[in-house]
């Protein structure tokens, strides 16, 4: 979005709605505060518990931090999905955006690309965790690179809860307490099975996304682990085209 | 090329706009009058397509709104009420993402600046502008892809003389080559900008005529001030009551000394003379006489006031 670019990108004609809109959502991340605010938090948080972790056991694992990654990504995505079509509403430049040949499939694309986006670039510094445990010991790559598919599973999905929940409300509190409660749940729900008879818990497992993820950042790729990320991305994607693309109210 | 049948839309189980129907043709420049709340805004997102009627169609050049909205929104440039957009994103910006959205070229962004005399805030934040210069940035908003139609949802409110006629002059300009909606509450920029107007009141349409007609067609009959010396208030009263086709004369405010009354007319005949003959017969002096017509400000309380009645 700069005079460079209009340079560099000679006219190869209209560019699809959903990638302009995508390279605005990703640029208003990089101007708005709240965006660095949570990055940093995220990093001093996961930075506590991978370190911790990791003096504390002396192995060279990322154990510590995989594990509370899916309850740092409940909190710090919504932080980051709440403002995309809540504020748009309270402005009201929800009206201008759907007056525009823009469909709700290309704004929740785009919107949903750049939330997804500016996470994994939050995800990006704590590479440097991989990096230490690598220099310091012995680091087994396969749960690693596992982890950090996991983590962009995972972060597909919450960032696609994330931006439904924005889509039902003008509230941007409300729509990260709403995203926040889903993304809660669906980690912690298998946790909570001890409970259960066994049955039942084999059911609920599959619906949590924490068991998913422990499975994935196991190293070990199984099909149905990449198939409930990517139902549960497609369901909260539908869903919010489905919101936004409902025009009776305004 | 925009026709709106039987529609009705509800908010819950409130009637806002109430059963509309007007088609407008190429070309046209129609204002959308009412007073605040008659559905003026309802009616327009209902046309960009922003909202959908709870019941009847909208169609541009016969494609239903809802069958092919993409291409039906690209051909309509809307301002939206207080023209809401990204605060944190510079003008210039700003229009190039419309434009890019829009699939226009890049160098409309420079020339339609120019047009809506934008070039000393490209750099500005929009949320740092003035109200006038968000009004034209979302003027630019609306012109940048060079739409057939425009909708502009009280174009100039927020502005200060000097802007509203700029704005005005501006539309009329663009006017010539395209389809205007304009909706507003100023009586005086529908005469200025508009050749048709439509006056809805609580959401229905109250009068639909050419501008010029809109007097003759909705407007009572007019009156005539009278000025007279010499002679007492109710001495002048009686005198004119005798003559043929006034219905009423009230006395009203005048020059001191003087007696002054508004004379209803009864009839469009021509009555100066017989009212200058009765004066002069009596032997009293006319300071003034004037016709008045009835001001498109009567016709449009009539309208929206009375009609509820």
């Amino acid at each position: 979005m700069s005079a460079q670019d209009s340079a560099a990108r000679p006219d190869r004609g209209p560019r699809s709605a959903w990638t302009v809109i995508f390279g605005r959502e990703l640029s208003a991340y990089f101007s708005s505060p709240i965006a660095y605010i949570v990055t940093g938090l995220f990093l001093v948080f996961s930075g506590f518990f991978f370190f911790s972790v990791f003096f504390l056991v002396n192995r060279a694992e990322l154990r510590g931090f995989f594990s509370l990654l899916p309850i740092l990504f409940s909190f710090f995505i919504p932080a980051l999905t709440m403002r995309l079509f809540a504020e748009e509403k309270r402005i009201g430049t929800l009206e201008t955006l759907f007056t525009l040949p823009v469909s709700g499939f290309d704004a929740t694309m785009g919107k949903f690309l750049a939330a997804l986006s500016f996470s994994l670039i939050m995800l990006l510094p704590t590479l440097a965790y991989a990096l230490t445990a690598a220099v310091l010991g012995d680091l087994d790559p396969g749960p690693a690179i596992g982890g950090y598919l996991g983590a962009i599973l995972l972060a597909a999905g919450y960032s696609a809860v994330g931006i439904y929940a924005s889509a039902i409300t003008k509230n941007q509190i409300v729509a990260f307490f709403i995203a926040f409660s889903i993304c809660a749940f669906l980690t912690l729900v298998d946790k909570f099975l001890i409970i259960l008879p066994a049955p039942i818990v084999d059911t609920l497992e599959f619906f949590s996304a924490g068991y998913h993820f422990d499975s994935v950042s196991r190293g070990i790729i199984d099909s149905r682990d990449l198939l409930y990320f990517a139902s549960l991305t497609a369901l909260f994607l539908w869903m919010t085209v489905a919101a936004v693309d409902d025009r009776r109210e305004a | 090329m925009i026709d709106v049948e039987k529609v009705t839309k509800y908010y819950g189980s409130f009637r806002a706009v109430d059963d509309l129907n007007f088609s407008i043709k190429k070309g046209e420049i129609v204002g959308l009058l009412g007073p605040n709340g008659a559905g003026k805004t309802t009616t327009m997102r209902m046309v960009t397509g922003f909202l959908t009627p709870s019941s009847g169609s909208v169609r541009i050049d016969g494609t239903e709104l809802t069958d092919d909205p993409k291409s039906i929104k690209r051909r309509i440039g809307y301002l939206p009420e207080s023209a809401p957009m990204y605060g944190d994103m510079i003008t210039e910006d700003y229009l190039r993402y419309v434009a890019a959205v829009k699939g226009a070229d890049r160098a409309k962004v420079a020339e339609t600046s120019i047009v809506c005399g934008l070039a000393e805030v490209m750099h500005k934040n929009i949320a740092e502008l003035s109200r006038g210069y968000r009004q034209r940035v979302g003027l630019a908003h609306a012109l940048l892809h060079d739409p057939d139609i425009l909708i502009l949802d009280e174009p100039t409110s927020g502005l200060d003389p000097n802007q509203i006629t700029e704005v005005r002059n501006l539309i009329k300009e663009i006017g010539r080559t395209k389809t205007v909606v304009i909706s507003t509450h100023i009586l005086s920029e529908v005469e200025m900008i508009c050749g048709r107007v439509i006056i809805v009141s609580k959401g229905k349409i109250v009068a639909d005529s050419p501008t010029s007609e809109l007097r003759g067609r909705y407007g009572q009959r007019s009156q005539i001030r009278l000025q007279a010396g010499g002679c007492g208030m109710e001495e002048l009263k009686k005198a004119v009551r005798s003559l043929p086709g006034i219905t009423a004369c009230e006395a009203v405010e005048g020059e001191a000394g003087l007696a002054s009354v508004l004379l209803s007319l009864g009839t469009d005949e021509e009555l100066r003379p017989s009212v200058f003959s009765l004066v002069k017969e009596k032997g009293w002096v006319l300071y003034e006489m004037a016709l008045q017509r009835n001001s498109l400000e009567d016709v449009f309380r009539s309208l929206t006031v009375g009609g509820n009645e």
